[in-house]
């Protein structure tokens, strides 16, 4: 029997993303008629331990910090169209996201939705600490943890649908099995069908960025146009059976799908073509092929699957010092001569602390924290140069008396320096580790 | 025979995890890739990075896309959490590859 063509839109390719999205994803998924699930990614290795700080604050929080905004304008049209919405926006506390939902429904006069927590990612507890050591060994030693979250894979997803999810919030889980758990559900892909789990990884592979596959981080005037970046679409694919796909996007929407765009996110974030690992399969990209399917559609072919890997990945972040920065202008003749001759005051100013000094309008973003881009690129004659000056240090008051320093520039550094800006911000370290699956109790539960 | 730069041959993105970076090379045409192949090679961007001393660069050809995929380790002076850079993830550094200069056979583009 062949089933109907599955249908997943994405709506959030990072924490922080556009809000006003969604809706034409969503209408576009509601014309089309075919079962359809949408997700949002708000996840990056980070915003994990920045969510957990935030709950040590206020036990109620820890979720992604613009849920409502981005649930509330299409809550009721997935719920009355039946598109299952499946993302990890639950961050360090899913449960209160999912009540949080729950009162947004009840605020909206909807019926209570069905909502499903996946729960076991979360190692920060003290009874993890020795499973932790026995990886980490020497590297744990006196870290203060933040936040430490197993990559969960697609299987508890999958299974929270077929129990009647219509909403699943997820914490840590690999951004590609947000689409392989619904892929599985619908599907009934068992959890060793390595070719089907493939290519579905790598149709949500695709997706897991937003508009990275419609345009967005793509336009490169007169070189590679994107018409209607303004308003840049989000990414819909139509996974099939065999788990290849056709990507697309919102209906009037800006942007673009090309083979361009989509072979730049294809290889995005991928080491190995032939071994992107993720905790559902080994996803092998190194023969797949694209043709073109119409306008603004691109069909994905050739991706294989290999046995998924034995072991989770883990990531804990942990308190990491102080980072100071500190920046001033100079602009007119001689402006790249004062901002140099400032980076050098500063530099002796502030011995001790490891400086990294930036030229910008000069030479920065490409340059290195140990200077040598700087150092061994001649003093030129840039008109408008922004000095940056920036450090790492365990301890505060080092870092403030950096943002001191470059203030100080304004009546004792060179002449006609403008626009100081400083700030001292925390830090957070990572350190990732693997673990054996059994050490990991993923599961879903129904908030009751 | 002509030297252009790599940006007008090929497109490409950067990723990171951690201290690794990853910058696809992409053919904008199909007839250029045997060129790209020849010409974009391991040495030559590790030549490029040098300032950023990675610790290995490698290279993983995917014909059937007209693409290539560069994987240099350690270049991120930490990655993420750890540099200093403004841009911590090194997303800028895709167009610091596509500076290469190519060589391309005269009259033609």
């Amino acid at each position: 029997m062949t089933r109907q063509s599955l249908l997943v839109g994405c709506a959030a390719g990072f924490s922080g993303d556009r809000t006003d999205v969604a809706l034409p994803v969503v209408r576009t998924l509601a014309r089309r008629g075919l079962p359809a699930c949408l997700i949002f990614e708000t996840l990056a290795e980070r915003t994990l331990a920045l969510a957990q700080l935030a709950r040590r604050g206020n036990p109620e929080a820890g979720y992604e910090p613009l849920l409502e905004p981005m649930l509330a304008p299409i809550l009721a049209e997935c719920l009355a169209g039946g598109i299952r919405i499946v993302s990890n926006f639950g961050a360090a506390n899913p449960l209160g996201a999912a009540k949080r939902i729950r009162t947004l429904a009840r605020q909206q006069g909807l019926k209570s939705p069905r909502i499903a927590i996946l729960a076991g990612d979360d190692l920060s507890g003290a009874r993890h600490r020795p499973l932790l050591e026995r990886e980490l060994g020497s590297r744990l030693q006196g870290v203060d943890i933040v936040a430490a979250n197993a990559y969960l894979g697609a299987e508890p997803i999958a299974a929270a649908l077929r129990a009647g999810a219509e909403i699943v919030v997820c914490g840590r889980v690999a951004d590609p099995s947000l689409v392989v758990g619904p892929a599985m559900a619908h599907y009934d892909i068992a959890a060793d069908d390595w070719m089907r789990l493939g290519r579905a990884t790598m149709a949500g592979h695709l997706l897991e960025c937003g508009a990275q596959v419609t345009g967005g981080y793509f336009a490169d005037p007169g070189i590679k146009d994107v018409p209607g970046l303004e308003n840049v679409g989000f990414p819909i694919a139509e996974i099939r059976e065999d788990g290849s796909c056709i990507v697309g996007k919102a209906e009037g929407t800006g942007g673009c799908v090309t083979e361009r765009t989509v072979k730049e996110q294809l290889l995005y974030e991928v080491h190995d073509p032939a071994a992107y690992l993720t905790p559902d399969v080994t996803a092998d990209i190194s023969e797949a092929e694209l043709r073109v399917d119409g306008s603004d559609r691109i069909e994905l072919i050739g991706v294989r699957g290999h046995a998924r890997p034995d072991r989770l990945k883990v990531t804990v972040c942990h308190e990491g010092g102080w980072l100071g920065e500190g920046e001033i202008s100079y602009a007119g003749a001689g402006a790249e001569l004062r901002a140099r001759l400032a980076g050098e005051v500063l530099r002796k100013r502030l011995e001790g602390l490891h400086l990294r000094i930036d030229l910008i309008g000069t030479v920065s973003l490409f340059a290195d924290d140990a200077g040598r881009m700087v150092r061994d690129r001649a003093p030129g004659d840039a008109r408008d140069v922004r000095l940056r000056i920036a450090a790492a240090h365990g301890d505060r008051a080092e870092a403030e008396r950096l943002g001191r320093e470059v203030n100080a520039l304004y009546t004792c550094g060179p002449a006609g320096g403008g626009g100081v800006r400083t700030s001292v911000r925390q830090r957070l370290d990572t350190l990732s580790c693997y673990v054996p699956r059994e050490a990991v109790d993923a599961r879903f539960e129904m908030l009751e | 025979m002509k030297t252009v730069s790599l940006r007008t041959l090929a497109h490409g993105r950067t990723g990171d995890k951690g201290n690794r970076c990853n910058i696809s090379v992409i053919a904008l045409d199909a007839r250029h890739y045997p060129l790209l192949v020849d010409q974009v090679t391991e040495e030559r961007v590790a030549a490029l990075f040098a300032h950023r001393r990675p610790a290995s660069v490698k290279r993983y050809l995917l014909p059937k896309l007209h693409a290539m995929n560069f994987v240099l380790d350690e270049v991120l002076d930490g990655g993420v959490n750890g540099s200093l850079n403004l841009d911590t993830h090194g997303k800028a550094l895709a167009f610091l590859l596509l500076d290469l200069p190519v060589n391309i056979p005269g009259g033609k583009r």
